[in-house]
């Protein structure tokens, strides 16, 4: 009597690009599961922007690390973009921020359960979600305390599989319907990379992504200053996806509450930021090799000529007695204005919106 | 290698940053029908690894790929 075959079952992996959703995604496979992946576009992600903006001659191309991993494993990655829905996460996360502004076990659960809403598991009849999540790997997010309110507050209750350490969690529907043998799960737990570095070393991974500073712009104090001072400026906490782009680039100097100056650092910055002359005023040294500047707030006429002279600053031109600096506004209309670069003691510490 | 002469649908993912330019494709591609030629045009660099990455992974085949300057052109013929 010949047996019916079962069913391959299928699961959904959240790929971030690192090592451990690789491994994580490699183990289930290992089980005969059929995986695919999804990588989801914050708008705050670390991975490649700030490389692609600056002039890169002399540097190498760089992966998308989520690719890379999809590639390694032989399957499908869903690059989905939530960066509209994800400012809620940014603005009011229930459990708080992290690191800085890292909304970091809120943005997990949304994650998880944006892998669900978007019909992933409805659509292409997945069975479960599996994250490479390790108790005790992050301080705020990956504690053992967080496990189930992600799966809980996610939506995915059960169906959440975590399999880098499932021994120190309660079997998962996926473990208890024999879909995976939790006999060949892990129990890794703490801050230690050893475990997973040997599993890699086992699967033969070997140029897997090693971030030092996550994958998030939000862990990182810098930003998350200018993210502040944003929202100070404006003075309400929101953002369009615009203004957390430039961010990322440029020297961000504040010299009245009112305005403050977006200045290029190098060709491939003041190429980006050339591509939003049309929605910002902004300023470039005319008879000197300078950077582009926008101007982002409500500048008075005695401000553009501040904002002139510290434009006039960053130019070769710096040492010249004077020189012309152009600024056009948002309509095109230009001027010429003559003003004497200003000097490094002259520029307060405190205008540089960051640090 | 050249494309064949088929009538092309067209993203324009000029502008954006990676991983919009591949979402964009993404995104166009789950509208269209197999061996539909689709064009992407893109001016980030990161366009010309991370768009026959994302194509390699979902079975479409990249035809072409060009850079001029500072403006990427990539052709892809969507798979089954």
């Amino acid at each position: 009597m010949r047996s019916i075959p079962r069913p391959q079952r299928r699961a959904v992996a959240l790929i971030s690009g690192g090592l451990d959703s690789l491994l994580a995604a490699r183990v289930v496979q290992e089980q005969g599961i059929h995986v695919e992946g999804v990588n989801f576009f914050t708008g705050f992600c670390v991975e490649g922007h700030t490389h692609a903006i600056r002039d890169r001659k002399h540097e190498k191309p760089k992966r998308n690390n989520a690719l890379w991993v999809a590639e390694q494993l032989g399957i499908k990655l869903h690059v989905i973009d939530i960066s509209e829905d994800y400012k809620d996460v940014v603005l009011h996360p229930r459990h708080g921020y992290g690191q800085n502004l890292n909304p970091c076990l809120d943005c997990k659960i949304f994650m998880v359960g944006k892998t669900l809403e978007l019909g992933l598991i409805d659509d292409l009849d997945f069975d479960f979600v599996l994250t490479g999540e390790v108790i005790g790997q992050r301080p705020k997010s990956q504690r053992r305390e967080t496990m189930p309110i992600i799966a809980r507050e996610s939506g995915a209750n059960d169906r959440l599989l975590r399999p880098l350490c499932a021994l120190n969690l309660p079997p998962t529907l996926p473990e208890r319907e024999g879909w995976v043998n939790r006999d060949q799960l892990f129990g890794f737990h703490g801050r230690s990379r050893k475990p997973q570095m040997e599993l890699a070393e086992k699967f033969g991974f070997s140029d897997y992504a090693q971030p030092a500073g996550g994958c998030c712009f939000l862990t990182d104090e810098t930003y998350s200053n200018k993210l502040r001072d944003l929202w100070q400026a404006q003075d309400s906490r929101d953002y369009q996806l615009d203004d957390i782009m430039l961010l990322k680039i440029g020297r961000h100097i504040r010299p009245r509450p009112r305005f403050k100056l977006i200045i290029g650092r190098e060709e491939g910055e003041n190429r980006f930021l050339a591509g939003y002359r049309k929605q910002f005023t902004h300023l470039a040294v005319t008879n000197y090799p300078g950077p582009l500047a926008l101007i982002d707030g409500n500048p008075t006429t005695t401000d553009i000529e501040l904002a002139a002279r510290i434009v006039a600053r960053y130019s070769q031109g710096r040492a010249a007695d004077k020189l012309l600096v152009t600024v056009t506004s948002v309509t095109g209309v230009t001027r010429d204005i003559e003003v004497t670069p200003m000097a490094p003691n002259e520029l307060e510490p405190s205008w540089h919106v960051g640090s | 290698m050249s494309a064949p002469n088929l009538p092309l649908k067209i993203v324009d993912a000029r502008g954006l940053l990676c991983p919009l330019p591949v979402i964009r494709t993404q995104e166009r591609i789950k509208q269209l029908a197999p061996g539909t030629i689709l064009k992407v045009l893109a001016t980030d660099p990161g366009s010309l690894e991370d768009i026959p990455a994302w194509c390699r992974v979902h079975g479409h085949t990249v035809l072409e790929t060009k850079r001029e300057h500072h403006d990427i052109q990539l052709v892809i013929r969507v798979s089954d």
